[in-house]
């Protein structure tokens, strides 16, 4: 710093003029842009646990079987309505590795129902790798290996027996298998329908985009759940429940895409007016290389968030027709169908635990909405 | 003296990075206007902030004092509570914005938003605050305050919005009134009137200010004292007439340098008819709806030379940028034609095949205004380069790579960077980008919509050269589009003044600038602020020329939306007047 003569100011740090040509001016943001979306995505601290959170819950489900202690269709007659049973590693101040307490069932005649007692005077250890119920993993190979079970009489129902004495642990990952995957399929046909129409609309405009943007109104107008119920209550009862799934998710899929299709059209409309977009039009390429080129991996984030963002609308909307029995019907297994014997108010307050697979539905909502709000803060690394 | 506001050693960043503003001190005196001067990233417009601290959330003042003396009291307002700042803001110093349409709620009567500044700091009763407000209306120039009072914003031109604002931010009468670009958005006619108003405002009213701006042409007609900003750090300041007289420091003179002057032509340089036309607008119009964006305009581009359009917005250029290259239509009765060469036949742009359009497109292009969307950012600038040859399928993989090398080098860059992301590159840099993909099929004419408009004032002046290199080492003819007339100047061989829609004038530059003929030039030459104290803005001509066509002087009035013709004022000129 120096200060001249007539009183001014001047920085006497070296300046060279010249420098600027051949630098970078950002050499950060000089990456693909899903390296830099990721960067920023890693910050999200909640989307990234939600994010791992959901990858093992779908790795998991290829070996559900395999991690249940029980198939689903398995019942004790002896055990119905038990209640939750703990792992304990202590015995008597003694480590004697994972165990069990046997559970003796005793008939209480004044009320009707089953008492459970435990017997903590001998402590059943866990066996692993052990035979029991026979399941195909992958959905391929038959085997009746489980990762632990309880051996001999002695029970392992961690989140207790359900009305006809099955495990409501093992069934919920069982339940997991449709659940999980309802989403996945009503999110495809949802994201076909709302990217083609959105596309159709926001490229051509006019009279196509005024006619679908009415067909989306009036979608969106109609009462869901009463649609929902309506268009359930059209699948034949006859059916399997392998196709009353699939009918399932597409229905589910079939009422979601407007959503999408909306901000699909209206990302296609303000990309239409980027530079880039402009540049190529007049450099005479054609509409679908302009589309596919320039406008889709513009928006291609934008459309992963926004199905992240629509997920749970599936799994939820499959919970709520299950749960009133008539979407997913047992024998099926799935998360609403579980619930459906919740139904009375009776039940819940006698036997709680037959209401847990609500704290995985909550758990998978919430971790969807986490990681499509961490994705959707991520989408555009290029701002500061 | 006691400075009315002392910043001292100020120092803010992000994060945990370097800071952005690094050790920035200035004083402002009672009355004064400071000048602080800088191109984008230079920390300007933070460190005006800090002053008020609305500095965005992730930013933090690292170290440094702002003594605001107040009545004779110091108040330091880095330290000050945010309660006790709240007392401050709008009352002893106030702000005006960039972006007039963005700093009023759409929502709420200009009148009711101004008055709130008085509701919170004067208790004064509703309707002596209306009163109040009025008289600021009347003063900062609004006819008719008492419709401006129950208008919204969205009823009022840009000019006028700017205008609300400085009314808001002046009616409590603060001491400081800072002001962040408050031109940079308006024409050029509307910024010189604005800036004569804030010149009048403060002498009447003894307030200090602090402009912060990136034109030396503003700053020599306002500033006092200036300070020259560059990467958050004071590069040289001092009183304006040694600054701006004799700049010392190396950036300072490196920024005179690229500021775009209006150069004195002695003598008009005579020109011969140019026959050999490339492209040529005939009767050309376009209405959208009820609006008549371009109204019957003829133009010719010579072969290898540059015709200019300059307008402010809502002239209609950037619709005859878009016609004269296809991709719009005009409206039945126009024509476009182009000649590929002095020998071949004209043909009709407005009436072109799929094959005939895709061969012209090959012919002319089209270089954008903001190298921000100009390039698709998830492209590598060997892809953005390839790109028209892959369209036009000429070459193989390994020749479109080597043309995109030959491209990068004919703008100045390195064939290093082909594998980068556009993001990575500077404005300027960009801006060259666009330019090698512009050039990528050897095009003869290239369409040039305000090109160094949204660049920094040393970058602008690199980029007319480059454009002024590849015309000459490519024989290119240009159509290009500014509203700057000193921009124009320098590059074009011709150039039409573009105003609602139609020509007013017409000439060489020498010709047009010597000896403008047309109030609406004459405005727009006496805006253009220059970077030299001693040639302020001439407001009279100004406001003579500036207004609607039907304020004009009797020659050149529009009556009742009939224009007067384009006359022959003499060889090469034309003007729209009755006379």
């Amino acid at each position: 710093m120096s200060i001249l003569p007539d009183g001014r100011y001047i920085d006497d740090a070296p300046y060279d003029p010249d420098e600027e040509a051949l630098q970078l001016d950002h050499p950060e943001l000089d990456a693909p842009s899903w390296v830099l979306i990721w960067r920023r995505f890693k910050k999200h601290k909640l989307g990234l646990i939600s994010g791992v959170f959901l990858l093992l819950s779908y790795l998991m489900l290829p070996f559900a079987g395999f991690i249940a202690p029980y198939t689903a269709k398995e019942r004790d007659a002896n055990h119905l309505y038990a209640p939750p049973q703990s792992i304990s590693f202590m015995h008597e101040g003694k480590f004697v590795g994972p165990h069990v307490y046997k559970t003796i069932a005793a008939a209480d005649l004044e009320n009707f129902r089953w008492t459970y007692q435990q017997d903590e005077s001998k402590p059943v250890p866990l066996e692993f790798f052990c035979a029991g119920g026979e399941y195909r993993l992958f959905g391929l190979f038959k085997t009746d290996r489980h990762l632990f079970c309880a051996p001999g009489d002695a029970t392992i129902f961690l989140f207790g027996s359900d009305r006809l004495g099955r495990d409501v642990f093992s069934r919920i990952l069982y339940g997991a298998q449709l659940s999980l995957t309802v989403g996945l399929i009503g999110i495809c046909v949802s994201f076909f329908l709302g990217v083609g129409f959105g596309s159709l609309s926001g490229y051509f405009g006019g009279r196509i985009d005024w006619t679908i943007q009415r067909l989306i109104e009036i979608l969106r107008s109609l009462p869901e759940l009463p649609l929902w119920l309506a268009l359930s209550a059209a699948v034949p009862s006859h059916w399997g429940p392998v196709a009353v799934f699939f009918m399932i998710s597409f229905i589910l899929g079939l009422l979601d895409w407007p959503g999408l299709a909306r901000a699909v059209r209206s990302k296609f409309l303000s990309l239409r007016e980027e530079d880039y977009v402009q540049a190529a039009e007049m450099m005479g390429a054609t509409p679908s290389r302009i589309i596919t080129r320039h406008m889709l991996p513009n928006f291609s984030s934008h459309l992963i968030a926004s199905a992240m963002l629509s997920i749970p609308a599936m799994i939820l909307g499959e919970t709520a027709l299950s749960f009133l029995g008539l979407g997913l019907r047992a024998p099926a297994v799935s998360w609403g169908v579980m619930l459906n014997d919740a139904q009375n108010l009776a039940a819940i307050e006698i036997y709680p635990w037959t209401a847990i697979p609500m704290i995985p539905i909550i758990l998978v909502v919430l971790a969807f909405n986490f990681l499509g709000d961490g994705l959707r803060d991520s989408l555009d690394p290029y701002q500061t | 003296m006691q400075s009315l506001l002392s910043v001292k050693d100020l120092s803010i960043g992000f994060g945990k990075n370097e800071p952005t503003v690094d050790q920035v001190s200035f004083t402002v005196n009672a009355g004064e206007t400071l000048a602080l001067v800088g191109e984008s990233g230079s920390g300007k417009t933070l460190s005006c902030r800090a002053i008020l601290r609305i500095l965005p959330s992730s930013a933090q003042i690292r170290s440094g004092q702002i003594v605001l003396n107040c009545r004779g009291n110091d108040i330091d307002l880095a330290n000050l509570s945010e309660r006790k700042l709240r007392g401050i803001r709008g009352d002893r110093v106030s702000m005006i914005f960039q972006e007039p349409m963005r700093s009023l709620s759409p929502l709420h009567r200009i009148g009711d938003q101004v008055s709130e500044v008085l509701k919170l700091h004067r208790d004064c009763s509703a309707s002596d605050a209306k009163r109040q407000v009025l008289a600021e209306f009347e003063y900062v120039g609004l006819n008719d305050p008492e419709r401006i009072y129950r208008a919204y914003p969205f009823e009022l031109s840009g000019g006028m919005q700017q205008r609300a604002m400085i009314a808001m931010a002046t009616v409590a009468k603060p001491e400081l009134l800072i002001a962040d670009e408050p031109t940079t958005a308006l024409d050029m006619t509307t910024q010189a009137q604005v800036l004569g108003l804030l010149k009048n405002l403060q002498a009447e009213s003894g307030m200090a200010l602090i402009l912060v701006t990136h034109d030396l042409g503003v700053v020599a007609n306002m500033a006092d004292q200036v300070v020259v900003m560059n990467k958050g750090r004071v590069m040289e300041s001092g009183s304006a007439d040694l600054v701006l007289g004799s700049p010392a420091h190396p950036y300072t003179k490196k920024l005179f340098t690229a500021a775009p002057v209006i150069p004195e032509f002695a003598q008009p340089a005579v020109q011969t008819e140019a026959a050999d036309i490339i492209l040529s607008l005939r009767e050309v119009s376009k209405t959208y709806g009820s609006i008549q964006a371009v109204n019957g305009i003829s133009l010719n581009v010579p072969r290898g030379k540059v015709m200019a359009i300059v307008g402010e917005s809502g002239s209609g250029k950037s619709t005859c940028a878009r016609i004269a290259l296809g991709a719009e239509s005009a409206d039945p009765g126009g024509h476009v034609f182009f000649r590929e060469s002095p020998e071949a036949d004209a043909i009709d742009i407005q009436s072109l095949n799929p094959v005939q359009r895709c061969d012209f497109q090959r012919k002319a292009q089209m270089v954008f205004q903001d190298p921000h969307s100009s390039l698709s950012p998830r492209m590598q600038i060997v892809d953005a380069l390839t790109e028209p040859l892959d369209i036009h399928s000429i070459g193989t993989a390994a020749e479109r790579r080597d043309r995109a090398i030959e491209l990068l080098e004919q703008v100045g860059l390195d064939p290093s960077m082909l594998r980068r992301y556009p993001h990575a590159f500077s404005g300027g840099q960009r801006q060259r980008l666009s330019i090698a993909r512009a050039l990528a099929l050897r095009p003869l004419l290239l369409v040039c919509d305000e090109p160094t408009s949204a660049l920094d004032v040393s970058v602008q002046a690199q980029i007319l050269d480059l454009l002024e290199d590849i015309r000459d080492r490519l024989q290119l003819s240009y159509l290009f589009i500014s509203h700057d007339l000193a921009v124009v100047a320098r590059i074009a061989d011709e150039v039409a003044v573009m105003r609602r829609g139609r020509i007013v004038e017409q000439a060489p530059p020498e010709l047009l600038l010597a000896n403008p003929r047309h109030p609406y030039t004459q405005a727009l030459i006496a805006a253009h602020p220059e970077p030299d104290i001693h040639r302020p803005i001439d407001l009279d001509t100004v406001a003579r020329g500036a207004g609607e066509p039907d304020t004009w002087p009797d020659a050149f009035r529009y009556t009742d939306g009939a224009a007067p013709p384009l006359k022959k004022y003499e060889a090469n000129h034309l003007v729209r007047t009755h006379a």
